[in-house]
């Protein structure tokens, strides 16, 4: 039972030694305050990369010919791509829903040659399930589909010497295995940042595309955005029901792109591995502390256990000090924290070296965190647990501590 | 008594340390984790980001490369260099190179009769290349190239899987010759490589230099000349060979060519240097405290010693003594610990689990932690250099007391 002399005579053993009591919370609110801004940071990371990642190409759901996941080969369609899509989008009104066909070819302009790989996408559509079409910076994006017009990015328009009204012939295989050719025109030039989009990025229309790869009306994937990417369930069991299976599987996101869920992971452990080190570091202050207070006082409870109190209601009294010590460093440290976090929820975190290493995971050059009671709590409140339950060990010292002898301790 | 031996002020510091065990074993504990946690998690990310830089130089780059200014912005046929002359020759066999290969690199498009791919036609000299990049060493079917003349195409296994086709089988390779024109030739697959990485076994098929060179009507011309020194942390010596060079020849080291992995390089020694100190600061509470609580019980003894004739600069020595011990004992118990944990790790640990994310990250499903001296040192220095200052305090504090006051305390 813990009752108010207990609380109030707990908290007055804390500032006996005053020193000793902040050194030890001083601990706990250091490692508060750096759990506190990384975990938020973390979150609020993890959070950027899926968005940008699957809004910028994959989507969250796809439904693909059955096979053309591991092996992407031209005659693994799915038929009437387009048709497929305009029922899935009828039946599922709130998703966003394109049909895409995927093709290599080799695309030459007047004095330059380019192996690329091709994507035949529904211009009215497609903005709404990826972010490329919103990065083309000169020129406009595919209006209309059957005009023959093509949409690059900007290395390869470097690359190919070419520029906005310019001619590519497109030369490839078609579906049948027939030579495939096509002329385009230029209309549009994307700049995405990475080098690795702009110098590989060619997107012409889905009816085009069907016509220079002889798909008849085929196209290789049809593509959905939902409203939340971690529910996607329902949406996966709606498309399933729509699509004539056997033929066509869907694929949600973490099939379509397994690297994604299991860098966050990898990251996850990397990164609890530190927090661990931490936790345990201070873990290792407050048994120190906490042993050297219940050995200072070993006279002083073997006289008040002569006197009737209980071993274990001391033993408890040692737990409630460490849970007002770990209680002060959770606030002091949830308190700086959280200002540390809004600090840079405002004006975002940067350094020398990110931008470079960020592109690489599709995330913008200045990081955000989030600030969410969890990304807030979850730490400190690790770093408690971890404090109470390294004064068990002082306060079972208590248990086996015997009146007599603990008075003649010197 | 003004002058003490050391001798006798090592041995009372010593004494000092164990008079009241747990708590120096406590603190013990903590440095000893704290420690192994610098040493071992600096190892990890060491051997990560070697393993990054090793796979990426092994696929190509070279630890340095000439090429003609403008190939890396404008890869084409066009952004050749005349091939190496009489004085760069000279140079490159000096003792400060291992290897250097002359290499014919284009963008291709490989069609098979049932798929097309693009991707990058690599011209070699099978004898040049050996040990210089990854391609030999990872055959897994067929033979590879014999000869700078030999005609036969060496492709990935993804980029076989892709394309449906066979070892033995022809495919046609389209590229662009100097006045560009669309050259087609058809290969035949003579030998299949497989790398850790999927997307270099879709980036790359290579066959003889000199085919390439007749193929595209270039004569002696080469793209790039790709040059391994003996370690890929220090390639200034190879930057030296910029000397010899013409105008129209441009020498960038590898972390220039991947400024991604430049970056994270450096990245990684800023973040070894937080990481130690975090852990560090983590610890010093603990240490001030342990100290504090030192001096405390022993103010009555201090008092005492300086009655005697001890000086204050003595006892603080004493203080600064004690606290150095106490860090060199853990340091040594954290030092072992790591080394050990490191050579029960030496085989590599397995990331499989993760596979996906580690492909994405262009890292091998094995990681092989590397210890490196400099880290050990650096963490070492760290911790007793900041740990003497952090020990200052509380001896500065014992050195201050007053004789007879401290002589009256309780």
């Amino acid at each position: 039972m813990i009752t108010n002399v207990t609380l109030s005579l707990a908290w007055r053993n804390l500032w006996r030694h005053p020193r000793r009591t902040w050194l030890t919370v001083g601990a706990m609110v250091f490692s508060n305050i750096l759990l506190v801004f990384l975990i938020s940071l973390q979150f609020g990371m993890y959070r950027v990369m899926y968005e940008n990642s699957l809004r910028l190409f994959t989507g969250h759901l796809q439904v693909q010919a059955v096979g053309y996941i591991d092996e992407p080969r031209m005659r693994l369609t799915i038929p009437d791509a387009a048709g497929l899509a305009a029922r899935l989008r009828d039946a599922m009104p709130g998703n966003d829903v394109a049909a895409r066909g995927l093709a290599f070819a080799l695309a030459s302009s007047a004095d330059r040659s380019y192996g690329v790989q091709i994507v035949g996408v529904q211009p009215e559509h497609e903005p709404r399930v990826s972010s490329l079409p919103g990065l083309v910076k000169r020129g406009r994006f595919l209006d209309n589909a059957g005009m023959q017009e093509a949409v690059i990015g900007s290395v390869l328009a470097r690359n190919l010497r070419v520029d906005l009204g310019h001619e590519l012939t497109l030369f490839g295989t078609g579906r049948d295995g027939s030579f495939a050719a096509g002329i385009v025109h230029i209309v549009g030039i994307l700049d995405s940042g990475s080098a690795e989009i702009d110098r590989s990025f060619v997107q012409i229309s889905l009816a085009d595309f069907q016509d220079i790869f002889a798909m008849q009306g085929h196209g290789h994937s049809v593509v959905l955005m939902t409203s939340d990417l971690f529910n996607l369930k329902a949406a996966t069991a709606k498309v399933e029901a729509i699509i004539e299976s056997g033929e066509s599987v869907v694929h949600d996101w973490n099939a379509l792109l397994p690297g994604l869920k299991q860098s966050v992971q990898a990251d996850m452990v990397s990164a609890w591995f530190m927090y661990a080190v931490l936790i345990v570091l201070v873990a290792f202050s407050v048994l120190n502390t906490q042993l050297m207070s219940v050995l200072d006082r070993t006279r002083e409870f073997g006289v008040v256990m002569a006197l009737g109190l209980s071993p274990a209601r001391l033993g408890r009294l040692v737990l409630l000090e460490t849970a007002m010590m770990a209680g002060l460093g959770l606030l002091l440290g949830v308190a700086v924290g959280s200002g540390v976090v809004l600090y840079f929820y405002h004006y975002g975190l940067t350094f020398p070296g990110l931008e470079a290493m960020t592109a690489q995971f599709n995330l913008p050059g200045r990081l955000y965190p989030s600030a969410s009671f969890a990304s807030l709590m979850l730490g400190p409140t690790v770093v408690f647990l971890a404090c109470l339950a390294a004064a068990i060990y002082p306060a079972a010292k208590l248990l086996r501590m015997e009146p007599v002898a603990a008075m003649r301790a010197v | 008594m003004t002058r003490m031996p050391v001798t006798i002020l090592f041995r009372l510091a010593w004494r000092n340390l164990w008079r009241n065990y747990r708590r120096t074993l406590i603190m013990l504990g903590a440095i000893t984790v704290g420690v192994w946690a610098m040493i071992f998690m600096t190892a990890l990310m060491r051997g990560m980001v070697d393993d990054m830089v090793k796979t990426a130089v092994r696929s190509l780059p070279g630890h340095v490369q000439i090429h003609h200014p403008r190939f890396r912005d404008d890869p084409s046929i066009a952004n050749s260099l005349p091939p190496p002359g009489e004085v760069l020759v000279d140079a490159l066999s000096s003792d400060q190179v291992v290897g250097w290969a002359a290499r014919v690199r284009v963008p291709a498009v490989v069609t098979s009769e049932r798929d097309t791919r693009g991707t990058t036609l690599v011209g070699i000299d099978p004898e040049a290349e050996s040990g210089l990049s990854f391609i030999a060493d990872d055959m897994i079917e067929g033979r590879f190239l014999q000869s700078f003349e030999d005609d036969g195409l060496v492709v990935g296994r993804k980029m076989l899987d892709n394309l449906e086709t066979k070892l033995g089988r022809r495919v046609v390779v389209m590229s662009q010759d100097a006045e560009n024109e669309i050259i087609d030739r058809g290969f035949r697959v003579v030998g299949v490589f497989e790398s850790k990485l999927e997307t270099t076994e879709e980036r790359f098929i290579f066959t003889g230099r000199k085919t390439v060179q007749s193929m595209l009507n270039m004569n002696e011309d080469v793209s790039e000349i790709a040059v391994v020194g003996s370690s890929y942390r220090d390639v200034s010596n190879l930057l030296r060979l910029q000397q010899v060079l013409g105008p129209e020849q441009e020498l960038l080291p590898w972390y220039e060519l991947d400024i991604y992995l430049g970056s994270m390089l450096t990245m990684m020694d800023g973040f070894v240097l937080i990481w130690i100190i975090v852990i560090f600061l983590a610890l010093s509470f603990g240490l001030v405290n342990t100290l504090v609580m030192a001096v405390f019980e022993r103010v009555r003894e201090i008092g005492l010693m300086q009655a005697l004739g001890m000086r204050p600069a003595m006892i603080l020595l004493q203080i600064l003594l004690e606290t150095l011990l106490l860090l060199l004992v853990g340091l040594a118990a954290g030092n072992l610990l790591a080394i050990l944990t490191l050579a029960a790790l030496s085989d590599g640990i397995d990331l499989s689990i993760v596979s996906e994310a580690m492909q994405m990250m262009g890292v091998a499903n094995v990681l092989y932690p590397s210890l490196q001296i400099g880290d050990i040192v650096l963490a070492d220095v760290i911790v007793i250099v900041l740990g003497l200052i952090a020990g200052l305090f509380p001896a500065w504090r014992a050195a201050r007391y007053q004789p007879v006051q401290a002589l009256t305390t309780v």
